[in-house]
Order: structure tokens, then C-alpha cells, then sequence
């Protein structure tokens, strides 16, 4: 299977290589062939006819190419996939990943824990749109598309000589042995399995616009037109990246020891940074569509967001930043770093060089006008972009000046992205009620009177039931409900304005305009969600309590109107195949409120034994990877949140004196296990004190709806609307638009095709 | 507005936010000291304490845990009170490095600061054995070490 | 195994050269030259924005985000470009299939009442030049 596995992966990436370069000379070609004079048949322009007939066979190559690759990087995955699920331990990747006690899930899953599985599952994701993005593309942007397919294949490439040269998912381990070392047990959480994947694809489907972006550049063709083609995909990326960050940060929240959903880790950070440019170019793009403005902004947003993404997925293979996700350094680092270069320098240059074909007929009119509210929104997203870019790496310019990463303090983080993340979502509210071009500032006062009063309302309400002062918390209440609002207005007066021209009822009409709309519906929808988003992130952070108590059985403690009785101690182990798997340490925490029980909750300590023989017999058991089982009770009004932990010196006194105990007798590993076991049940009986973390934080689960909603919102505006059906016309329908003109001159077709009209204006 | 005009405005917005972000990046963020550095400790600034837990005087009170670093080498000490999390692998011999703020003759920890240096743990999957160090923070993450 | 690993691998390659130099055999090369296909695979994509965006500005006019006086100019150059888009197609003769009625993807135009009848102001006559689609305040 090594040798089918190498085989077509090298075949892949000579395909990739050829499609890149057969599509480049199509593209060239063609672009040659354009420019040939189109005049009477002379030598050179039966040249041309040559040229292009060549170029157009070049590029149907190149794209044949693109579906061969998705096919064979289907096969590769699959065949990796084969050797993950049957635990072929002759390959190395499975044998230092995978173990044949690993569950199945995980086992599936284990392949994108790896270097190389991350590199294949990038691969394979990105040849599997790239082909549907050629195959939908048809005979659409014929110019630009070679190009883009250049691009993608490129890409493709990179990725492929990676696998191929540095990183082989086939490479066989010797000796071959007996057992795998398993999917480290930090990672065997369900949304390993759908976690990287989505962001993998976020990631992926931005090159799609990215090598549009390219492809628009290097053929000239700077218009809306490749925009439009690829707005589906950026939405979708957007889309599929949202979804992996809120996995992410659900998981971080369920399941390690600190109790918070978002820490301004490098690797959260590499993520979110494309998706916030992904985000202000969806927006900006809107302006390129309607006005014709904002070219070379557009597009280098998008060749940032292609750039961002790949740096993205250096800095969680390389490990250069120390991260939550720093699952050891890379070897491909180098490589990357030069892809980085080409990538930024290649934009630079096309950008510099298209300079005078990007330059907009129009400037914006007026200050109160959608298209400047759009503009100020994206230029406070890339200022956030900036100052994450910068935190994310300042803790690499600490390390060259002081030998010493030192990480930005969260206080720092919430600093500088509090007020640009309030700006931005006043600018959100402000963005649907303006309209194009220019508003008068009495028209502005109407749209904005009745969202500014839901606002007020949620502003009030959030300060009597808090009752905290502070203003962040003050401000986000008062825009989260002027986003409401604004959403809300937009809705009421779509459908009655439907209603009047229509005569629908209510139930008929606000789906229909919603339907009819989806665009427009989808973002306010997204835009609803954020606000949501933004209520629940400020009332979970400000009116948070966090107790931490130290004690032993029968300690109580008061939070946030519960109380919580340490009952019992928890002590226990797992066994699979006959080895200890993980020792558990635990309390049993009694719930109550007003005097009575609740619930009873378990938090856990879970041991995972270590390898390292040095640590000692039973001390092995307790310092290999630690996991925190937080005991959630999620609520829609409040989450209760604890964690526990036992005291790390008790433990040690106890396994250090066993390890002792153990060194001179024969086969002190083996005699190690039923200590450690026997040290377990012990601790149940006679427990060593414990710190609790117990957190009452409001809201929390309406973070995860209104991520929901947001994410439904993306899917209504990416639902491809009848709208996209391409239709024929004719000239009557031509008459219909021109009647529509009213009498005003036009051009002799204008005129014409308004005569021809069935009814005249007059 | 002209064109100029603009473009002053722009470059200085630009600046002052760079330099607003250069200031607060390195504000706070001195360079670790050893206790017998800190005597010329002033109140009400933050110190990043660095040293070894000096054995048996760690004790844990509810919420609290109090305990003296020392230096690496030497006997200079100072007490420390905390609260927030720690490290598993934190306890008394170990290495830490923690933010603090002197208050009268003790040093108040700032909460969730504390990181401590403990053996390696996982490495892309693979357990470490060749003895080398990390620093974990209490959230058990490693900030820094390979 | 052995043997069907590398056996694999080579009918992989065989299909893919079989493939990839399809596009270049002698029968294939002459279909190639298609330029108003393409250019009309292009309008009918514009063509479909164009609408959309008529669209957008009537609801924007109903929702009462855009006043009578901003609406009208704004809904005549979209039309007038829709026209253009349309004028192209017609003139890429040779393909012409059965139209479709997509009437009802367009609202209505702003009413020619009677005061429509004044003459347009200055500003508007952008709207009747063809490419120049912009009236002059936009710059």
C-alpha cells in the first residue's frame, strides 16, 4: 500500500505541476490571441485563430488536470484513511497517532493530528472545490479562469510536494511495533472530528476567490465579474471557518481548566484573522458590485485573506508561537515561510502593476451613505486584523530581543479589541439603514429613531438586571439592541411595503420577501446574530463570578446564589487492554439552592500515564498529559461551570513515597500499575485537599445560538436564489426593461426597444 | 478636505495608534527578577518574579496560596501570596515565574499569572523523554519551551 | 500486493496522459474557437446581477430608505444598463433558444405620471449615455 500510496501522490504532483504550467501558456495564449488584430484574414490573424485554439486546448488541459487531482488526493486520503481505521502500524504516521485501542472516531479523526494528515486533508479539500469551481465556472470569465486554475494548481502543488518530499503519510516506521502510541487524550474530544475539517475547508475555499482574485489581476479583467463568481465561495469559507472557530471555543470552554470560551491563543488567532478579512470583503465587495468602487482595495483584501490563510495553517503545523495547539514543531517551516513570501510579494506587485485598471470612475458622496459606512466598517476590521497580526507575533519580537516569549496579557488583548469590536457593531446597526449614495441627515434620523429606542430599552434593561457600570459593557448592550432594532425595522417595513404592493398576508409575505432577498436577508440574519453574540459575550464576561475554594470533604461555598457541598471524593481508574488508561481524581459536588438539591455534579481530574519510565513506577501514572473534566450545567440564563483540582504536592508526597517503596523490589513497573490503582481507591477513601473553580456566568449558551443564527444566515445568503437560473431573453423582454425607462431620451436601441413595448408610459 | 489633508490625517491617526500599540505591548512586560532584585522593588508597579519555590512554605488557605520564591542560586527569598490557578506540575521546588505587585513586605501575585517550568509532556503525539523542560501556565497550556 | 501497488499507479498514469492530451488531438483543437459562447456565458451572468440589483434598489425605494426623487435616477441608469447587457446578447446571433418569461424578476419602474413629464434634471442625463452609465454627481 506504501508504494500505491507514494505512487500517486507523486503522480499527483505532476499533474498539479503540468496543469499549473499548461493552464499559465493556455492563459497566455488566449490573452495573445485576444490582442491580435481582429481584421480581414491576414497571416496574423489566422495566427491568432491558431493561438486560441491552442491556448483554449491548454486550458481544458489544465482543468482535466484539476479534476484528475481531486480524484487521486481522494484516493491518497483514503488509503491513508484505510491504514488510520485498521491500524496499519508499518506506517509511522499511524503508529505515533493511532493505536488499535484508540475508539473508531477518533481513529478516523487521528489523520488531521498529524503533519502529514493536516497536509493531505488540506490538499484533498482544496482540489475538491477547486474542481467544482471550474466545472461550475463552465464557459464563464474564460479570460480570468486559466489563470485562477493556474493558481489553485499551484497551490495544490505546494502542498503536494510537501507530502511528497518532506512530510510522507507513507513513510514506514522500522521496527514496525507492536502497539501505536494513541491519539494524545487531550484530543480525543468529539469535535476532533469536525473541528480541523471545518477549518481546514474555511482555509481551502478561500483560495477559491483568492486565485479569482489573481486571475482577475494577471488577465485584466478587474470588473465585478470574478467577484461575483466566487461570492459563493468566500461566503462559504466564511461560512465553514465561523463554524471551526465556534467549535474551537466550545471546546476550550467544555473542556479545559479555565473556564472561558476565548483566550487569544496564536492558533485561535491564525484563524480568526482570515475570517475577519473574509468578512470586510464581503462587505466591500458589495460596493465594487453596485458602484464600481473600491477595486484595488477588493481586491487585495482578498489576496490578504489567501495569504492569511496560509499563514494560518503555518502557524499551527510549525509551532514558531507557543499555543494550546503546539502539538510539537514542524519540519516544513522553511517552505512555508517561502510560499508566504512568494504569496505576499507576487500580490504586491500585481496589485502595483494593475494600478491604473483598478482605479474607480466614482468617490464616495457622502459621509452618510451605506458605501461609507461599509468602507469605515472594513477599515476598523483590518485595523483589528492588525492589531491580532501584531499581538499574535509579539510575543516572537520578545523572544529576539529578550530570549523570552513573553504573550500579550488577556487585559492587553481586551484593550484593543473592545473598542474596535464596538465600533464596529455601531457601524453594523448603521450600515442596513443607510441607503446607497447619500442620505439626508432628516431621512437619516427617521431610519435610525426606532432601532437607536430598542437600544435604550435592551440598554436599560441590561443595567437594572445587572446593574454594573461599566461603559464597555454599557456600550455593547446599547448597539447589540440598535443592531436588534435596525434588523428588526428592515423586516417590518419589507414586508408591509410587500404587503402593499402585493396584498399577501403576513405569513405569505415575510417569507416571500425573504426568499426574494436572500442576500439581503441572509446578512441582516447574520448581522441579528452578532448583535446576539455581542449581548451574550458582555454579560457573560461582566457579570461572571468566579469562586476558588481550597478544601476537602464537607467544604460549602456560595456562588452566585448556589451553594455547593464537596461530598465525596472521587477516586478511579479506566482500564483498555488490561493497561491502565487514565486514572480519575475527582469530587462528587452536591447543588443546591434555597436549601435544596439540585443536582450533583462530578468534576474530574483524568491522569494519562506518561512513557517516560524516569518518572517512576506509580509517579508515571500521574505526570504523563492531564485532562480537566469540567462539570457544566449549561442553562439559557446562566451556565455553572467547575473544575477542580487536587493539590499537586498531597499527590506527590504519596506516589513519590510508593516509588520508594517500589525501587528495590523486582519488576517495579509491573507492581507500579496496582499501586497506582490501589493509590486511586485509597484517594477515594482518604482524600488530599482540593482547589475548586467554580464559575456563574450568565448567557453563555446564547453564544453558541447566536453563532447558530449567524451561521444560518450565511447559508439563506448563499442559497442560490431562482434569480441564478440562467435564463434566454428577447427583445420583449428587452422592451419591458427599456419601457420601465420612462420618456426620457435614450439611445436609438433604448428608444427602439421602448417602442416596441407592449404598453407605452404615455 | 483635501487631498493632503486627508492623507496628514491618515499618517497621523496611523502613528499614534502604532505607538499606542508599541507602548502597551511592552508596558508591564519587564524583564523577569530574581528575589534578591526586587529589594529595590517599588510599590504599585508589576514585577515578573522569577525563581524556585522554596520548600515548606507553601501553604493553601482558601482561595490563597501563599509560598516564598527564592533565586536559582542563592538564598534570598521573598513571600508571595496568590490567588488564581496553577499549574499542575506547580509545587514546592519547582521553578515559577509570576507577576507581582509589592505590598508592604509581601508580593501580591496577579491572579492566573503564575506559570511553572515541569518536564515535557506530549510532542506531535509522542511522549518526550530526553528530559528537557516546558513552561506551563495554569491553565496547563505550555506558553514557552521546547 | 507487490505487484498491484505499481500496476495501479500506472493505469493511474496511462488514464491521466489519456486525459490531459485529449484537448490537444487533431478533432478537438477546431471546437476550439467558441469567443461568443463565452462572451454570451458572461452577459447572461451580468445580465442576472443587473436585475438583482434593480431589484434591490425597488426594495430599498418601498422600504422607504430611498425617496422617489434619489430612487428614480439610480432605477433608470440599472435599467438603461440592463438594456446594454440585453442589446449584447441579441447581438450574438447565432444560438437562440426558447425564452422563458422572467418578466416577474423585475418590479415595477417608478411611475411615469404627470409629473414625470418635466424634464429630468441635469444630473440625471447620465442615465441615457450608454457606458458613461454614472450621472456626473457621482464624481
Amino acid at each position: 500500500m506504501d508504494v500505491l500510496g507514494r505512487g500517486l501522490l507523486v503522480l499527483a504532483l505532476a499533474i498539479a505541476l503540468y496543469g499549473a504550467v499548461a493552464s499559465l501558456v493556455g492563459a497566455r495564449r488566449l490573452q495573445v490571441a485576444a490582442a491580435a488584430p481582429d481584421a480581414a484574414p491576414t497571416p496574423e490573424q489566422a495566427a491568432g485563430g491558431v493561438l486560441a485554439a491552442h491556448g483554449s486546448a491548454f486550458v481544458r488541459s489544465g482543468r482535466r488536470a484539476i479534476y484528475l487531482l481531486a480524484i487521486l488526493t481522494t484516493a491518497v486520503f483514503v488509503l491513508v484513511e484505510i491504514a488510520f481505521i485498521s491500524t496499519d502500524l508499518k506506517f509511522d504516521v499511524v503508529a505515533s497517532h493511532s493505536s488499535a485501542t484508540t475508539p473508531l472516531g477518533y481513529r478516523i479523526a487521528a489523520p488531521w493530528s498529524s503533519q502529514e494528515g493536516s497536509l493531505l486533508l488540506w490538499v484533498w479539500l482544496l482540489s475538491l472545490w477547486s474542481s467544482l469551481v471550474v466545472w461550475r465556472a463552465g464557459r464563464r470569465m474564460a479570460d480570468v479562469v486559466p489563470w485562477a486554475q493556474a493558481v489553485l494548481l499551484g497551490l495544490a502543488a505546494f502542498f503536494l510536494f510537501l507530502l511528497v518530499f518532506y512530510s510522507s503519510p507513507f513513510r514506514l516506521s522500522s521496527p514496525v511495533p507492536f502497539e501505536g502510541e494513541g491519539l494524545n487524550p487531550l484530543l480525543q474530544y468529539p469535535s476532533m472530528m469536525i473541528h480541523p475539517p471545518m477549518l481546514y475547508s474555511g482555509y481551502t475555499l478561500f483560495a477559491i476567490p483568492f486565485a479569482f482574485g489573481v486571475g482577475a489581476l494577471a488577465a485584466g479583467h478587474v470588473g465585478s465579474d470574478w467577484i461575483r463568481h466566487t461570492r459563493r465561495y468566500a461566503l462559504g469559507a466564511w461560512l465553514l471557518l465561523g463554524i471551526g472557530i465556534v467549535l474551537g471555543s466550545r471546546w476550550s470552554y467544555a473542556e479545559l481548566g479555565w473556564g472561558g470560551y476565548w483566550g487569544w491563543d496564536a492558533v485561535e488567532n491564525a484563524s480568526l484573522m482570515p475570517w475577519i478579512i473574509g468578512t470586510a470583503f464581503i462587505h466591500s465587495v458589495m460596493i465594487q458590485e453596485k458602484r464600481g468602487m473600491l477595486r484595488t482595495w477588493n481586491v487585495s483584501l482578498i489576496l490578504l485573506t489567501g495569504i492569511l490563510c496560509i499563514l494560518g495553517t503555518f502557524i499551527v503545523r510549525s509551532g514558531i508561537i507557543s499555543s494550546i495547539h503546539a502539538f510539537g514543531s514542524s519540519t516544513v517551516g522553511w517552505q512555508f515561510l517561502t510560499l508566504l513570501a512568494i504569496m505576499t510579494f507576487g500580490s504586491i506587485a500585481l496589485v502595483t502593476w494593475r494600478r491604473p485598471l483598478l482605479r474607480s470612475e466614482h468617490r464616495i458622496d457622502s459621509l452618510l451613505s451605506r458605501e461609507a459606512i461599509f468602507l469605515a466598517g472594513n477599515v476598523v476590521l483590518v485595523l483589528l486584523v492588525l492589531v491580532i497580526l501584531w499581538g499574535t507575533f509579539f510575543p516572537l519580537l520578545t523572544d529576539v530581543l529578550t530570549g523570552e516569549q513573553r504573550p500579550w496579557a488577556s487585559s492587553t488583548w481586551g484593550w484593543w479589541v473592545g473598542p474596535l469590536a464596538l465600533t464596529l457593531v455601531g457601524l453594523m446597526g448603521l450600515g442596513p439603514l443607510a441607503a446607497w449614495r447619500k442620505t439626508t441627515a432628516k431621512h437619516a434620523w427617521r431610519q435610525v429613531r426606532a432601532p437607536l429606542a430598542v437600544g435604550l430599552v435592551v440598554l436599560a434593561a441590561g443595567a437594572v438586571i445587572g446593574g454594573s457600570v461599566r461603559i464597555d459593557v454599557w456600550l455593547a448592550l446599547l448597539f447589540g439592541g440598535f443592531v436588534l432594532g435596525a434588523v428588526g425595522q428592515e423586516l417590518l417595513r419589507g414586508t408591509r411595503a410587500r404587503r402593499i404592493s402585493t396584498g399577501e398576508a403576513l405569513p405569505i409575505a415575510l417569507p416571500r420577501l425573504v426568499g426574494r432577498n436572500r442576500r439581503r436577508y441572509g446578512g441582516y440574519l447574520v448581522h441579528a446574530g452578532f448583535a446576539v453574540l455581542v449581548l451574550a459575550v458582555a454579560a457573560s464576561s461582566a457579570f461572571k463570578e468566579t469562586h476558588r475554594v481550597h478544601g476537602n470533604v464537607g467544604t460549602q461555598m456560595q456562588v452566585g446564589g448556589y451553594t455547593l457541598k464537596y461530598e465525596a471524593a472521587i477516586g478511579n481508574y479506566e482500564l483498555q487492554d488490561n493497561r491502565i488508561k487514565k486514572l480519575i481524581i475527582g469530587a462528587k459536588v452536591g447543588v443546591f439552592r434555597d436549601g435544596k438539591r439540585i443536582e450533583t455534579i462530578r468534576p474530574t481530574r483524568e491522569f494519562f500515564p506518561s512513557l517516560n519510565p524516569a518518572d517512576g513506577p506509580v509517579g508515571r501514572y500521574f505526570n504523563g498529559e492531564a485532562a480537566t473534566e469540567v462539570a457544566l450545567d449549561a442553562g439559557l440564563t446562566r451556565d455553572l461551570w467547575v473544575a477542580m483540582q487536587p493539590d499537586g504536592d498531597a499527590l506527590v508526597d504519596i506516589y513519590s513515597a510508593l516509588d520508594k517503596k517500589l525501587a528495590g523490589t523486582e519488576a517495579p513497573f509491573q507492581r507500579g500499575a496496582v499501586a497506582a490503582v490501589r493509590l486511586a481507591q485509597v484517594y477515594a477513601l482518604r482524600p488530599a485537599p482540593v482547589t475548586f473553580q467554580v464559575i456563574v456566568s450568565p448567557l453563555v449558551t446564547w453564544i453558541w445560538i447566536a453563532a447558530g443564527i449567524m451561521g444560518l444566515g450565511a447559508l439563506l445568503a448563499m442559497w442560490p436564489a431562482p434569480d441564478l437560473q440562467a435564463r434566454r431573453v428577447r427583445a420583449r423582454q428587452k422592451a419591458r426593461v427599456a419601457r420601465d425607462l420612462g420618456p426620457r431620451p435614450g439611445t436609438a436601441v433604448v428608444s427602439e426597444a421602448r417602442s416596441a413595448g407592449p404598453r407605452g408610459p404615455s | 478636505m483635501t487631498r493632503t489633508l486627508r492623507l496628514t490625517f491618515a499618517i497621523v491617526a496611523a502613528v499614534t495608534l502604532a505607538g499606542a500599540l508599541l507602548y502597551t505591548s511592552f508596558a508591564g512586560s519587564a524583564e523577569a527578577r530574581q528575589p534578591s532584585q526586587m529589594a529595590s522593588a517599588e510599590a504599585g508597579r508589576d514585577y515578573r518574579l522569577t525563581g524556585i519555590v522554596v520548600p515548606k512554605t507553601l501553604r493553601r488557605t482558601e482561595g490563597t496560596i501563599t509560598f516564598r520564591v527564592k533565586d536559582r542560586k542563592g538564598g534570598a527569598s521573598v513571600p508571595v501570596v496568590y490567588s488564581g490557578q496553577v499549574p499542575d506540575a506547580f509545587r514546592e521546588g519547582r521553578e515559577v515565574i509570576v507577576t507581582v505587585q509589592k505590598q508592604g513586605e509581601t508580593f501580591q501575585g496577579k491572579p492566573d499569572s503564575l506559570i511553572t517550568k515541569c518536564p515535557s509532556k506530549f510532542d506531535d503525539g509522542k511522549q518526550k523523554t530526553d528530559g528537557s523542560m516546558e513552561w506551563r501556565d495554569g491553565s496547563d497550556k505550555v506558553v514557552e519551551g521546547k | 500486493m507487490t505487484v498491484a501497488g505499481p500496476l495501479i499507479v500506472l493505469v493511474a498514469f496511462a488514464f491521466a496522459l489519456f486525459l490531459l492530451s485529449q484537448p490537444f488531438w487533431p478533432g478537438q483543437l477546431e471546437r476550439a474557437d467558441e469567443a461568443d459562447a463565452l462572451r454570451r456565458a458572461d452577459l447572461e451572468a451580468a445580465k442576472i446581477a443587473k436585475y438583482r440589483e434593480i431589484r434591490d434598489a425597488a426594495l430599498d425605494h418601498s422600504t422607504g430608505k430611498l425617496s422617489d426623487a434619489d430612487w428614480k435616477p439610480i432605477d433608470a441608469r440599472l435599467r438603461t444598463e440592463a438594456v446594454q447587457i440585453l442589446d449584447e446578447l441579441d447581438g450574438l446571433a447565432h444560438i437562440h433558444g426558447t425564452a422563458a418569461e422572467d418578466h416577474e424578476d423585475l418590479p415595477a419602474a417608478p411611475a411615469a405620471t404627470a409629473e414625470d413629464e418635466e424634464p429630468p434634471p441635469a444630473t440625471d442625463d447620465g442615465a441615457s449615455t450608454a457606458g458613461a452609465a454614472d450621472p456626473p454627481s457621482a464624481r
